[in-house]
């Protein structure tokens, strides 16, 4: 087999469509598990009694929008730097469920904020590259659509998308670098994370949720944005 | 195990249960305009 065919727009289309509930199925189950954990299974917080549960959706909707812009800086810039229209397509897809994670994200931590730091919102240094982050996504969908030329589009949204990527580290690094109101993290690469096992096995569990629901629907969104750029015909593939 | 102490989620209902209902709604949302942004595509395609 050669996976190089599967580079073209044409061909890549029905292997999306074959791919999509490979994704989607598993995502609703773990959705389902992860909420089951981190409802029923969890404790309550001795600090923070039951608010902390919607740590569950809002660490790894924060997540989410860091990974993906990550991996959109880097399908536009194959895209650009090798002229691959798939690649290009993938980082246009990857732009909408990133935007939507961002935004998931600012919303809940404002809703976490609220009872525990009596305030939705402090420019703080981790909430204001956040935000930065959601612009950053808005720029580059409203850029590309902005340009009628699909190709131009591409171009221009790599060059801003490549640009942004040094705010993710910013955001990583923010509760470090500065002295924020923005609790540390949760989960340490070295070292132990400094949550209960129950709890640590929730969010994890909604991570991958989050993961494979982001796969699928970027997968459906791609097939979409190939069929109207390329205009090839749905009943013939 | 009693329902309404949990709805309440020790006082902090509004806050979990809106964030989920907000997670619900933005999920929900963006795979309804995926299907329907590729049902149009589909069709517009077929006609070409």
């Amino acid at each position: 087999m050669n996976l190089y065919k599967y580079a073209s727009p044409s061909a890549f289309y029905p292997l999306a469509g074959k791919l999509i509930p490979w994704f989607a199925i598993p995502a609703a189950i773990l959705f389902a598990a992860g909420l089951y954990i981190g409802f029923f299974v969890a404790p309550t917080d001795f600090q923070q009694g039951d608010a902390y549960r919607i740590m569950f959706i809002h660490v790894p909707a924060a997540w989410m929008g860091m990974f993906l812009y990550v991996l959109l800086a880097f399908y536009a810039g194959i895209g650009w730097a090798f002229n691959a229209r798939l690649a290009s397509m993938m980082a246009s897809s990857l732009a909408v469920t990133g935007a939507m994670f961002t935004f998931l994200s600012l919303v809940t931590g404002s809703l976490w904020g609220k009872p525990t730091w009596g305030t939705w919102w402090v420019w703080d240094a981790r909430m204001t590259s956040t935000l930065i982050l959601l612009f950053l996504y808005a720029g580059f969908i409203s850029l590309q659509a902005a340009i009628d030329e699909p190709r131009r589009a591409d171009r221009a949204g790599a060059v801003l998308a490549i640009v942004g990527v040094i705010n993710v580290p910013i955001i990583y690094f923010s509760v470090q670098w500065w002295n924020t109101l923005h609790q540390g993290a949760t989960i340490r690469i070295l070292g132990k994370p400094s949550i209960a096992p129950p709890m640590l096995a929730a969010l994890l569990i909604m991570l991958g949720a989050c993961w494979l629901y982001s796969i699928a629907v970027v997968l459906a969104r791609l097939r979409t944005i190939i069929l109207e750029r390329e205009r090839i015909a749905h009943s013939q593939s | 195990m009693n329902w309404s102490e949990f709805f309440r989620m020790g006082g902090y209902g509004f806050y979990v249960w809106g964030s989920y209902l907000i997670a619900l709604v933005l999920m929900g949302g963006e795979v309804v305009m995926v299907i329907k942004r590729g049902k149009a595509s589909r069709q517009s395609s077929d006609r070409d």
